[in-house]
């Protein structure tokens, strides 16, 4: 639509919008549908090739066609020959129990600070800011050096602390918000009841802040999933590796394992995606949360 | 618990407090110095212990001598230092951060402005197209570099096939059907692979921005006259202005942070031709930890000045107030 040189009036506004919204789509709506269409195509292109290769069959690797002729799951049936069920374990260990940390030291820290002015609070909440402008690659060698002092080398333990102190920021943040959104009035009601203020946290505040609390973990559990530098430093045995370590193992100096390589991508991220979408719009409020509203 | 009961009882206990504040004891005031500790004590301890001592150690390494096994052979004074300015590498990889910082980092916010811009409109399936939008945010990007790396093959690659089909690439198996086995190519493929990660963050963020402005001040542009481009100009971009600067900044760490894209597809080579601060961090801890550490603290700098003016910038404090 071009500039128009004299505002039209507001019922022919409106006409227009309800036919836009009812009737067929004009020429514009179809344009933008087929950019977006295509622009969102372009962005699961690499994870729908991702899956193709791994649905190849072993003597259709190495033929130059688009698509396969034939589909095969064999790539899946002996991947876990490899030894990826232990490395799938680890993994699942790493990101369940960092999920978990984080929520037991979070959510405690998120509440009262929203609850209660106290002196540090501001300092508290600068560390916390700071924590997530920090990222374990830059500090990459100290937590090296520590773990390695502490003969936290191979050790589950290690990365479950690095993911969730990582990650922590970005839930108390998110909590944080949900907690001052919740009227205290609603605690204190129970709190005449007969409920003990923990009781009432339980019973009252938490449960109406399960969004929130869903948002911080999925995204904790997501991020801790798919570390990789921390992981490929501090894991040196291949047994104790998580996926990401050991999917880059499959690129070999001379070969590379790619078939088995993408059968363990495809199982390592479509869940993570669908996780992803599911928590997607609340993530961005969470990330920017302490700049913009 | 019924609503009727709940309600006054909520305007009792409110006008009950302040009388039970003025009215503590000696015990109940040592409780509230020390209470706070016991909400937050372990947030703190889990900073303290993954985050802050880390930079301890990493800042004492600096001005360490480490033997190629690990062991500290004593004080070192600056010397990681000099050694690591005096590197043959040194000057083309820092030249090269901050490109890459640059490229990456501007092409992103440009597209992802436009992409917003697409995505704000009302279309049928836009809700569908945001989510295809999200994959490469929410997978991991070690995996995502690694497809990049597979379809960037020279034999059997998905882009080189397709540039092939359509008559722009000769012969495959040869070496310009091998992008990153080449300098000149292989830093292009990486900063487009290190966009296309970034955009999803950076465009919802945007988005969200855009979502805050109120229709009313699109309506008054248009009774004004402006034409589009003037409306966006003069109206969306400067309220747009909190969203951006974060949004900005947080992908300036991160791609400044970036190790994956670039280890999985060229490992910093051919040659050094596509290390950054970041990988040469990497590469020297097999090397000498010391020295490796004195390119943590150099890049840490970088760090500590980027979160200062994130600091600045942003408007956390009206927030948390």
């Amino acid at each position: 639509m071009t500039a128009i040189s004299a505002p039209p009036s507001v019922s022919a506004q409106q006409a227009r919008l309800t036919q836009r919204r009812r009737g067929r789509p004009t020429w514009k709506t179809i344009a933008l549908m087929v950019s977006a269409y295509i622009i969102a195509f372009l962005f699961i292109f690499p994870y729908l090739d991702m899956i193709v290769t791994s649905l190849r069959p072993t003597n259709e690797l190495l033929t130059p066609t688009i698509l396969p002729h034939h589909y095969s799951w064999s790539s899946y049936t002996s991947l876990w020959k490899t030894g990826l069920g232990t490395n799938l374990k680890i993994t699942l260990l790493i990101a369940g129990g960092a999920t978990v940390l984080v929520l037991l030291v979070a959510t405690p820290a998120a509440y009262f600070t929203a609850r209660h002015k106290f002196r540090g609070r501001m300092a508290f909440l600068i560390l916390v800011l700071i924590t997530q402008m920090f990222q374990p690659t830059a500090l990459l060698v100290g937590i090296y050096r520590q773990f390695v002092g502490f003969h936290m080398l191979n050790s589950v333990w290690s990365l479950i602390l690095v993911n969730a102190g990582f990650n922590m920021a970005f839930a108390v943040w998110i909590l944080n918000a949900y907690f001052g959104s919740i009227p205290r009035e609603l605690e204190e009601a129970a709190m005449v009841e007969g409920s003990s203020r923990l009781g009432a946290l339980f019973r009252v505040t938490l449960p109406l802040a399960a969004p929130g609390v869903v948002t911080a973990l999925v995204f904790t559990f997501i991020a801790a999933w798919n570390e990789f530098v921390i992981a490929l430093t501090l894991m040196t045995t291949p047994n104790k590796q998580p996926l990401t370590v050991a999917i880059n193992g499959f690129l070999g100096a001379y070969s590379t394992d790619w078939q088995h390589m993408f059968a363990a991508s495809v199982i390592a991220t479509i869940p993570v995606i669908i996780l992803f979408a599911l928590i997607e719009r609340k993530v961005v409020s969470g990330l920017t949360a302490g700049s913009i509203k | 618990m019924s609503n009727e009961a709940a309600a006054p009882a909520a305007h009792m206990a409110d006008s009950h407090t302040p009388i039970r504040r003025r009215k503590r004891s000696v015990g109940r005031r040592l409780a509230d110095s020390f209470g706070p500790l016991l909400w937050i004590g372990p947030a703190i301890g889990l900073i303290c212990f993954v985050v802050l001592w880390p930079v301890v150690v990493m800042v004492r390494t600096a001005f360490q001598r480490v033997s190629s096994f690990g062991e500290i052979k004593g004080g070192a004074g600056w010397r990681n230092f000099t050694r690591l300015f005096h590197e043959l590498a040194f000057k083309g990889v820092v030249e090269r951060t901050i490109i890459w910082v640059v490229a990456v980092v501007g092409i992103t916010m440009l597209v992802s402005l436009a992409l917003a811009q697409l995505f704000n409109q009302r279309f049928p399936g836009r809700r569908v197209t945001r989510w295809a939008l999200i994959a490469p945010w929410a997978a991991s990007v070690l995996m995502t570099a690694l497809v990049f790396k597979w379809m960037l093959h020279s034999g059997y690659g998905l882009i080189n096939i397709l540039l092939h089909d359509v008559g722009l690439l000769n012969n495959l198996n040869s070496a310009s059907a091998d992008p990153l086995g080449k300098s000149s190519t292989a830093m292009p493929w990486l900063i487009f692979v290190a966009i296309f990660v970034s955009l999803p963050f950076t465009t919802y963020a945007i988005l969200a921005g855009l979502s805050t402005i109120p229709g009313e001040v699109y309506e008054a542009a248009k009774v004004d006259g402006s034409s589009r481009w003037h409306t966006y100009r003069t109206v969306t971009l400067p309220l747009l202005r909190p969203a951006l600067t974060v949004a900005t900044l947080i992908n300036v760490m991160n791609v400044f942070n970036s190790f994956p894209i670039i280890w999985a597809m060229t490992h910093g080579g051919p040659g050094y031709s596509t290390t950054t601060t970041t990988v040469y961090m990497y590469v020297l801890k097999g090397k000498d930890l010391g020295e490796s550490a004195a390119m943590s603290v150099v890049n840490f700098g970088l760090v500590i000045i980027i979160v200062a003016v994130f600091l600045r910038i942003s408007r956390w404090k009206s927030e948390v107030e």
